[in-house]
Parts: structure tokens; C-alpha cells; sequence
């Protein structure tokens, strides 16, 4: 499933690949549109050209709606795709400083280099000056970093995450309000300059507009997938880690890495909240398999050295809770083999009354992580404590897109 | 003007939009994020900033994020797009012929005039992208397709200051005195 790990395709070199010819039909098509021209470009704010507006939000709806249709169908991974980040009054504010240079320099970045690339001096200046700005910015930052990184910083926030409804209903939205948008803006254009010799019929545009309006509307009937749903597009690749049991990490792996200082470790267990009280690994947090979801901000904070490994009292809904990190992205999680019964069996022989119960329920107290089996010591000194056989310390590609 | 006549041979917004869509589609599978401009021309100007003054770099948590140490500022896709960005403007300029040096303005200023508002317009919008954390390809465009929050307030905001600035600057763009 799309986005590609394009590292593991390409190369270390060959992955920058794409960029160039991505970067080159960009170049391509906004200097054809017409945006390597400041006058076309500025025209937007006195409705003699709806150059801007046009292109860019037909630009937007088509995307998007493709995006949609893409994560409904199961080709692409919505989770993985990079959103930009929402730090609202920063982006408020730079906003409005840069709708200011747009209307004094003519450009904005983007067009300001193919502006360049066709000699026009004015974009050559912008660019000039927008390399000062960059720089000016760099050399400023730190005066109001607090602002600038701790303000109205709410991470990944979509609009179908606050309005509570399916992407594809906002996309719907969208494409309606894109179209009112070009209907009303040639309206005062009409009204404000009147027709404009040899403008070409908008008429088969209407109905490209319409189609693409009926299509948003199919990806809001079919709907963005759940968990479950996702699990099917995905299962083929994920599965086989189950069942080749590469992602159950044994105790005595997981005491080893519980000794090293250099993995940042994350155990979550998932089990019953009595059962916790009974025996839980020092350093776990207690998590229902349901709550996984929520985990996504701390989780993100975990890095190339982090690990996860989820707890359960055999291996039924750790395995579940293991489906939904990966779904969520995350990579480097693991399960215990065996849940905390085979740790018990292995480590806590003093602590369990005999009988053939499971080792949880024969515990001859609630003992919490007051017990040397909570944190065993490690065994075997002189191993070397990062030969892992299971749990690879891999850092996951960090996706930053736009403008990172 | 020389536009006048280029300006026939431009794309139909509509279609040159379709294409930009496609592609930024594309982008996001490829890559995993879409198209962008202003945080490469920030990796370019750090990349410069080191030559000079590393320790400073180091120094100053914005940019030691970016170039500290042996971090390698330039180790950014973006940055290979912006190679892409102006290769791919060039080559569609030479093909229609608009490859030539000229300055775009609107009648009623001087060339000089023009420059001199197109630096200080470059400024402030360099300054503002990286407050916004994104300029209108990265932030508005791509934000806006995936349907960040953010991006969308960010555009408005865009909007918002060059509809407002642009009756008190009527001149530079008019094609008549009292237009």
C-alpha cells in the first residue's frame, strides 16, 4: 500500500530521484499556467485574472478527491500520508505576512523560481529576497520561539477530525465549495471588467466539474476505512510476520533490552486492571487494547532507538493491540511471547502457589511490580546487549513533507 | 506589453489545475508528501549559513536542527525538487518561447520600482512561509488536499492579507492612472 519506503526501492541515491521529476513537472505546469508572471499572479486581487484561484484550487479538488478515493479503495495508507502539522496562529500569521509580500512581489516561492528560470529580473529579485526572508527568519526565530513552536499547536488535525464526519463528506464540500468559488469569482470579474475578448467556453469544464463532484460523492458513500476494513487491504503484508512469529520477542530477549539504557523501551500492557494489580512488568503503562488510538501523540515521540513491546497474559489481544500499531503506522512494535504467564512460569516460581491454574491466577499475592520478577536481572553478563535477535532498532522513515 | 501576447499561449487554468492535482496525487504516493517549495529554499540558505559560521549554526536551535553538526541541511527531497522546479519552469518557458530577460510590472512604475517591491515582497514572504511552516505550494496547496486544518486557516489567511493590501497598492498593477 502506497506511500513507498523509497529508500528500500531506489536507494540512498536513487531515492531523490522522483523528487527531481516531480519537482520538474511542477516547473513544468505552473510555468505553462502562467504563474511565472507576476502580472497574471497579481491580477487575482483586482478580478482580472482568475489564474490563481482557478488553478490552484482545481489543483486542490483533484487531488483530494483522488487522495479519498485511493484511501477508501485501499491503495493508499491516509495514516501514513504526511498532514501538515496545525499551529494555527503561526499559520495565521504567516499567512497574512506573506498575503502581503504576494501583493507587493508578485509572486509567492513556487512561482518565483519559474519566474527565474525564464530570466524575468522581477522574479529573479523576489527570489533573492525571499532567500533573506528565510534567512531573516532563521536569525529571529529564537525571540519568540515559544510562539512559534508552543502556540495553538494541535499536530496532525484534519477537518474531518473536527467536524467529526467522513473525509469524504468534506471532500464533497470542498468540490461544492471550489466550483461556487469559479462561478462567483467570473461573476464579479464580469461585473467589475466586463467579458474579455476570446475567453473559451466554460462549458465543458462544468461538466468535468460536476464529475468530479459526483465522484467526491461516491467516496463519501463508500467511506474511509476502519480499523477492520484496513486490516483487510493490509493483511497481506502483515500477516506473515505474524505467522512467521518474528514479531514475539521471548522473557529473556525482553530482559535484556529492559537492561540496556540505550533502547527507549515502551511496554504497554493491555490486560484487565486486576490482573495488573496482580503482576505487571516494571516500567509498563496500563493500556485497554480500545485506547490504542489515543496513544498516537506519545507514541510519536518515540524514536529510532524506541521499541514497543505490548503485554498480555498469553498473546490473544496483545496480538490485536499489535494489529492496530501497525495500522497506525508504527514499526517497531513487538509482543511477548507467551504473555505474562510464560514470564511468570519463567521468572516467578516463588510467587505462585502450585496448582494447575495459569500462573496469573495462582499468584500467592497481588504483588503489583513489587517483586524481583518484575524487573529480572540480567542473566549471562558479558552477552553483548544489543545482539537482539528479534527486535531490530530501525528507525522509521521520518515523513516530512510540504514544506518541512 | 510582450505578456499580452505570451499570455494567449498559457494553459486553461482548469486543465493546467487537472495536471497540478495529478501530480501533487502523485506525490503524496510516491513520496508521502506533497509538493514544496520554501522549506528547501530554507535548507539552501542554512546550507550557505554553515560555510560561514557553523558554530553559530550549532548554536541557534532553528537551524542546528536542520545543519548541526554533520546533519547535511541538503539531505532533504525537497531540495531536489527545487533543482526539478526551475529545470521544469525553464524548459517549459524555452518550448513557448517566454525565456528572455524581461520585467513583468504593471505600466504606471519603472522597472526599478519593480524590483525594488519584488525584493521586499520576497522578503516578507520568505519570512512569513517559515512562520507558517509552509508557503503556498507546501502549506495551502498540498496542507489543502489532505485537508489539514491548518492549511486551510493558513489559506485564508493568505487570501485574506493580499485582498487586503491590494486596493492600497492598485498602482503598481493597474493598467491606468485611476484604474
Amino acid at each position: 500500500m502506497a506511500p513507498y519506503d523509497l529508500i528500500a526501492v531506489l536507494g540512498p541515491v536513487g531515492k531523490w530521484l522522483p523528487f527531481v521529476l516531480i519537482g520538474f513537472a511542477f516547473g513544468f505546469i505552473l510555468e505553462s499556467s502562467g504563474f511565472g508572471n507576476s502580472r497574471k499572479l497579481a491580477g487575482q486581487f483586482y478580478f482580472t485574472e482568475l489564474t490563481v484561484l482557478k488553478v490552484m484550487f482545481t489543483g486542490i479538488i483533484v487531488a483530494m478527491v483522488l487522495i479519498f478515493s485511493s484511501s477508501a479503495l485501499g491503495f493508499l495508507d491516509y495514516e501514513q500520508v504526511w498532514v501538515n502539522p496545525t499551529h494555527l496562529w503561526p499559520g495565521i500569521v504567516g499567512g497574512l505576512v506573506m498575503g502581503v509580500g504576494f501583493i507587493i512581489g508578485g509572486y509567492c516561492p513556487g512561482t518565483s523560481l519559474v519566474s527565474m528560470a525564464t530570466l524575468k529580473l522581477d522574479g529573479i529579485f523576489f527570489v533573492v529576497g525571499a532567500l533573506v526572508g528565510v534567512f531573516l527568519f532563521g536569525e529571529t526565530v529564537g525571540l519568540y520561539w515559544d510562539f512559534y513552536n508552543f502556540t495553538s499547536d494541535y499536530g496532525r488535525m484534519t477537518l474531518q477530525g473536527l467536524l467529526g464526519v467522513d473525509a469524504g463528506i468534506v471532500a464533497v464540500a470542498v468540490v461544492a465549495m471550489a466550483i461556487f468559488m469559479f462561478w462567483g469569482g467570473e461573476k464579479i470579474r464580469r461585473l467589475l471588467h466586463g467579458n474579455v475578448e476570446g475567453a473559451t467556453s466554460a462549458r465543458p469544464w462544468s461538466y468535468a466539474a460536476a464529475s468530479l463532484l459526483g465522484l467526491s460523492a461516491v467516496v463519501a458513500l463508500i467511506g474511509q476505512p476502519d480499523m477492520a476494513k484496513k486490516w483487510k487491504f493490509m493483511a497481506a503484508s502483515l500477516q506473515p510476520k505474524l505467522d512467521s512469529r518474528e514479531v514475539y520477542v521471548s522473557p529473556e530477549e525482553l530482559v535484556n533490552v529492559m537492561h540496556d539504557d540505550y533502547v527507549q523501551l515502551m511496554l504497554l500492557d493491555v490486560r484487565s486492571e486486576s490482573d495488573w494489580n496482580k503482576f505487571h512488568l516494571r516500567g509498563a503503562t496500563r493500556l485497554a487494547a480500545d485506547q490504542i488510538p489515543q496513544l498516537q501523540e506519545k507514541l510519536a515521540g518515540l524514536g529510532g532507538t524506541g521499541a514497543i513491546v505490548l503485554i498480555d497474559n498469553d498473546e490473544k489481544v496483545a496480538t490485536e493491540a499489535w494489529k492496530k500499531l501497525m495500522l497506525m503506522g508504527k514499526p517497531n512494535a513487538y509482543i511477548l511471547e507467551g504473555g505474562i504467564n510464560a514470564w511468570l512460569q519463567r521468572y516467578g516460581r516463588g510467587l505462585l502457589s502450585p496448582g494447575t491454574a495459569a500462573p496469573i491466577d495462582s499468584l500467592t499475592a497481588a504483588w503489583g511490580q513489587n517483586c524481583e520478577a518484575a524487573r529480572p536481572l540480567l542473566e549471562g553478563h558479558g552477552s553483548a546487549p544489543h545482539a537482539y535477535r528479534k527486535i531490530k532498532l530501525k528507525a522509521k522513515v521520518k515523513k516530512s513533507g510540504g514544506c518541512g | 506589453m510582450a505578456d499580452r501576447q505570451a499570455s494567449s499561449k498559457y494553459w486553461n487554468p482548469y486543465a493546467g489545475g487537472a495536471l497540478l492535482g495529478v501530480l501533487l496525487f502523485l506525490s503524496y504516493v510516491l513520496t508521502g508528501g506533497g509538493l514544496g517549495v520554501s522549506g528547501a529554499l530554507s535548507r539552501v540558505t542554512v546550507a550557505g549559513e554553515r560555510v560561514f559560521a557553523q558554530g553559530h549554526v550549532n548554536r541557534t536551535p532553528y537551524l542546528g536542527e536542520m545543519a548541526g553538526g554533520k546533519k547535511n541541511p541538503l539531505d532533504f527531497g525537497l531540495v531536489y525538487s527545487l533543482v526539478g522546479v526551475v529545470l521544469g519552469g525553464f524548459v517549459s518557458g524555452a518550448l513557448r518561447g517566454r525565456v528572455k530577460v524581461e520585467t513583468y510590472r504593471g505600466p504606471l512604475i519603472t522597472d526599478r520600482q519593480r524590483w525594488v517591491f519584488a525584493l521586499i515582497g520576497g522578503v516578507l514572504m520568505g519570512y512569513g512561509a517559515r512562520l507558517a511552516r509552509g508557503c503556498t505550494s507546501g502549506q495551502a496547496l498540498s496542507g489543502g488536499a489532505v485537508l489539514s486544518a491548518g492549511s486551510w486557516a493558513f489559506m485564508f489567511a493568505v487570501f485574506g492579507g493580499a485582498y487586503g493590501l491590494a486596493y492600497f497598492v492598485r498602482r503598481m498593477w493597474a493598467e491606468k492612472e485611476g484604474a
